[in-house]
């Protein structure tokens, strides 16, 4: 049988100048369920596809809040997202005790990267095998960053990760320019399209299979901002939204604008 | 003569006699800070409607002595927010450098900072007096203590004036004016006179208030025996940090010393 010489640890180049374990650990991402995150002027939703490893088991989370003003949406290997969870909310309350303000999101996001990074550096050490959407907002409003095994981050206006993600990304695509204005719901709204764009065939979103979730910042009074805290919907709380993007209300998105409006409120 | 090598560098014992080695502590316990040494007296600050002014002389002393006459012990850091320093000066002179990578270090990890000097986004002065004030708790539970007290002026996260205190012990307060040292005597009352509540000191002007810490400065220089009459002063506004760190007191009266009677060398 075929051996690759060049994958047995994450320090040994291929004569092509790839890090094979590396590339594999990104594969993993691919196998987890999509999520989708988009940030607006004044919003950052992260939305998932929940699986169940069988009819009689539950759905496996894909939504964490990490600290008042963050969270993560997970694809891959949900024991490494535990670390990487448990890491992240320990930073974020750290600095939360030592300077009394919530963490820059950019800061908590470059401490997992440096952390992952390490990772693909040292001999007997494997890359995280798990993507991250980090959504989150600080004094400069919301932001979505994506987080690779390799140690990459980005920051996005839009991004999807996981199994079939491309029709997601394809959608976010399609519709990069509306997102920065968008309201709450209506964010919510493309993330859930996003979401249906990459569902395989006869698949659709139910209250059990989905999870949502929303931080963002509001306007106070005197003209300051304040965070709305990181929350995520699951269950019941969904369903408004799923079936405002229901394939039979495309015909009339009014009526569904008008329905999801009153959520908001 | 002794050529050993243990006797490199020493005074010859045929020359000055034996060596002292008492003086020379080459075993036994590490000893923190006793004492601090060369210190700075009062800092003074008060809050205004816009913003915070604080002052505090240019004077080090080495115990009763003017030692070092041109020290500045008032700080900017990231342009937003001062601090000021009384207590042993080397502790200073640890915190200062340390505050330095801390500001360089925020720069770093977020630049957008940078671009807006007194914009969001990077520590203001209530996160400073957090950190400053766990800093200083830990070094007093390493029994080790940083032996300062600390005034720290600028905003908080909802653009208000702030202004705080931190000593040695980590014990931290804010008020709208404060003083630290011999300035809680002098200064503190004086300034309490105008600036009593927090709505007291939202109704003075930058004129009222830079007005009121010249005069505690000059009380301070005239009853204050560790003070000097050089001093630095900061006023803290949204747009930034004015610091003028070389201002001479003005119109100064010692005719009030003519009427002390009871103590020093006069015959009475």
């Amino acid at each position: 049988m075929f051996r690759n010489n060049y994958d047995n640890d994450s320090v040994t180049f291929s004569p092509q100048g790839r890090i094979f374990q590396v590339e594999y650990a990104a594969e993993a991402v691919k196998q987890g369920s999509v999520v989708v995150g988009i940030a607006s002027k004044t919003h950052a939703v992260l939305v998932a596809i929940k699986r169940n490893a069988e009819e009689l088991s539950s759905y496996q989370k894909k939504l964490f809040p990490i600290d008042e003003h963050v969270g993560i949406a997970i694809a891959g290997l949900t024991s490494d997202a535990r670390v990487l969870s448990n890491f992240m909310k320990q930073q974020s309350l750290g600095h939360r005790l030592t300077y009394g303000r919530n963490m820059p999101v950019r800061t908590l996001v470059d401490m997992i990267g440096s952390k992952a990074q390490i990772n693909t550096q040292h001999y007997g050490k494997r890359p995280y095998g798990v993507g991250l959407l980090v959504a989150g907002v600080d004094d400069h409003g919301p932001h979505l960053f994506e987080f690779q095994p390799s140690g990459m981050t980005e920051e996005m206006v839009a991004f999807a990760i996981g199994a079939r993600s491309q029709m997601a990304r394809t959608y976010l695509e399609k519709n990069l320019e509306a997102f920065a204005d968008c309201g709450r719901e209506e964010l919510i709204r493309h993330g859930l399209k996003a979401l249906k764009e990459s569902l395989v065939q006869d698949r659709e979103l139910t209250i059990d299979n989905t999870s949502v979730a929303i931080v963002g910042v509001e306007k106070q009074e005197d003209g300051t901002t304040k965070p709305q805290p990181f929350m995520v919907y699951d269950g019941q709380d969904v369903s408004a939204w799923i079936e405002s993007v229901a394939d039979n209300q495309e015909a009339a998105p009014a009526a569904a604008e008008g329905e999801g409006m009153d959520v908001d409120s | 003569m002794d050529h050993r090598p243990q006797a490199w560098g020493r005074p010859r014992d045929d020359v000055y006699g034996a060596y002292d080695h008492s003086y020379l502590q080459n075993s036994g316990p590490k000893q923190a800070t006793q004492a601090p040494i060369v210190t700075g007296t009062s800092v003074i600050a008060m809050k205004y409607k816009d913003g915070v002014v604080m002052a505090a002389d240019n004077l080090a002393s080495y115990g009763s002595l003017a030692r070092f006459p041109d020290v500045k012990r008032l700080r900017v850091f990231l342009d937003s927010s001062v601090v000021g320093f009384s207590g042993d000066v080397s502790d200073m002179q640890f915190l200062d450098r340390h505050l330095t990578d801390l500001s360089i270090d925020e720069a770093y990890e977020d630049p957008s900072c940078t671009a807006a000097p007194n914009g969001k986004g990077h520590l203001n002065a209530a996160n400073l007096h957090k950190y400053l004030q766990k800093l200083l708790y830990k070094r007093r539970n390493d029994f080790d203590p940083l032996w300062n007290q600390l005034l720290i002026a600028g905003f908080d996260g909802h653009s208000k004036p702030y202004l705080a205190s931190v000593d040695l012990r980590g014990t931290s307060f804010t008020s709208p004016s404060l003083a630290t040292g011999f300035g809680s005597a002098l200064a503190q009352p004086i300034m309490r006179r105008y600036a009593e509540t927090e709505e007291d000191a939202a109704k003075l002007t930058r004129e009222q208030a830079v007005e009121v810490i010249k005069e505690c400065m000059k009380v301070l220089y005239y009853r204050d025996a560790r003070s000097l009459d050089r001093y630095s002063i900061a006023v803290v506004t949204k747009d930034g940090v004015e610091l003028k760190e070389d201002e001479q007191l003005e119109k100064q009266s010692w005719a009030f010393a003519e009427r002390i009677k009871g103590y020093g060398t006069q015959t009475v």
